[in-house]
């Protein structure tokens, strides 16, 4: 088949982070980040919107539920999979990876991003809550931990090795 | 300080923090904050050193300079921070000028500066901890700079 092509027509690899959002408990996008030269390039306008949308469907899909429901989790086309984690205060993160990434799970990824968020976000004095997110430090270390994914990733699918003998 | 008498950075963290964003209310400029954190730790660093000499040595004084600030670098900051200070010098321009190296200071691990307060660095906090020091132990009138 032909290989999955990222939005700069580069083939995608084994598995790649794509972007990660933050959407504060109004709606509003506070935080969006490119994690591979493959992810689409949309401009600040389209991705505050994408945000409110996705904010406003993860209410909808709350409502429609035939049992009580937690929203959005995870969301898997054949070109990439979503995830989304609703914190305790309302705060959603959205993390889209290409479909070829197995491991390390999203979920356990999200995982690690609150933690980031809760060391360089929250203990930053500078920040205020629910305002969009301008601190180095977290973006540094959102990009060195997707960063390090990709490469070990990459490692990985380099030395698969035909495996039986006859 | 006892080993099992420890705080976890994460409740440091928030309350420098807190403390940064109580003075921010209230003062204009980066160099009146640095001001005000000096001033505070200068308050810290005074009770810090009563309390570090006598758990530590038993309420024996150092008398001079570099005794002291060997204690300062080393024990105190082994008791404030859970490190010791990445080094001690002295300056090679003059006989009283020295500096305390630390290359990641408490204060500043988890903040990252706005554009708007990029000349400010709050370990001035831990510069004003050191300077009470030297004040609670007689050395009145030292320039205690920030180094980072």
């Amino acid at each position: 088949g032909n290989p999955a092509r990222g939005h700069d027509g580069a083939v995608m690899g084994s598995g790649q982070f794509l972007q990660l959002l933050i959407i504060n408990k109004a709606g509003g996008l506070i935080y969006n980040q490119n994690l591979s030269p493959g992810a689409p390039q949309l401009g600040s306008n389209d991705w505050l919107r994408i945000g409110s949308t996705f904010h406003s469907l993860y209410a909808i899909m709350m409502q429609i539920a035939p049992e009580a429901s937690k929203g959005i989790q995870k969301l898997e086309t054949e070109t990439f999979k979503l995830e989304c984690f609703q914190t305790l205060t309302g705060l959603k993160f959205v993390l889209t990876a290409s479909a070829g990434l197995v491991q390390p799970t999203l979920e356990a990824v999200i995982r690690q991003i609150y933690e980031l968020y809760a060391d360089y976000v929250l203990k930053n004095p500078f920040y205020e809550l629910d305002m969009p997110i301008r601190c180095e430090l977290f973006t540094k270390h959102v990009t060195s931990l997707i960063d390090s994914y990709h490469a070990s990733s990459s490692s990985y699918s380099g030395s698969k090795n035909v495996a039986g003998r006859s | 300080m006892d080993a099992h008498r420890q705080v976890s950075a994460a409740a440091c963290a928030y309350l420098v923090s807190e403390m940064i964003q109580h003075f921010m209310a209230r003062i204009r400029t980066a160099a009146d904050l640095e001001i005000t954190l000096h001033r505070t730790g200068q308050c810290v660093g005074a009770k810090v050193y009563e309390l570090v000499s006598a758990r530590e040595k038993s309420g024996r004084r150092e008398s001079g300079i570099v005794e002291v600030l060997q204690f300062i670098s080393i024990t105190c900051w082994k008791c404030l921070f859970g490190k010791v200070a990445d080094s001690l010098e002295r300056s090679t321009d003059s006989e009283t000028e020295f500096m305390i190296h630390d290359a990641r200071p408490m204060t500043n691990r988890f903040i990252s500066l706005p554009p708007s307060l990029g000349q400010l660095n709050c370990a001035s906090y831990i510069a004003g901890i050191v300077a009470g020091m030297l004040a609670c132990a007689q050395f009145v009138g030292l320039l205690v700079l920030v180094i980072y």
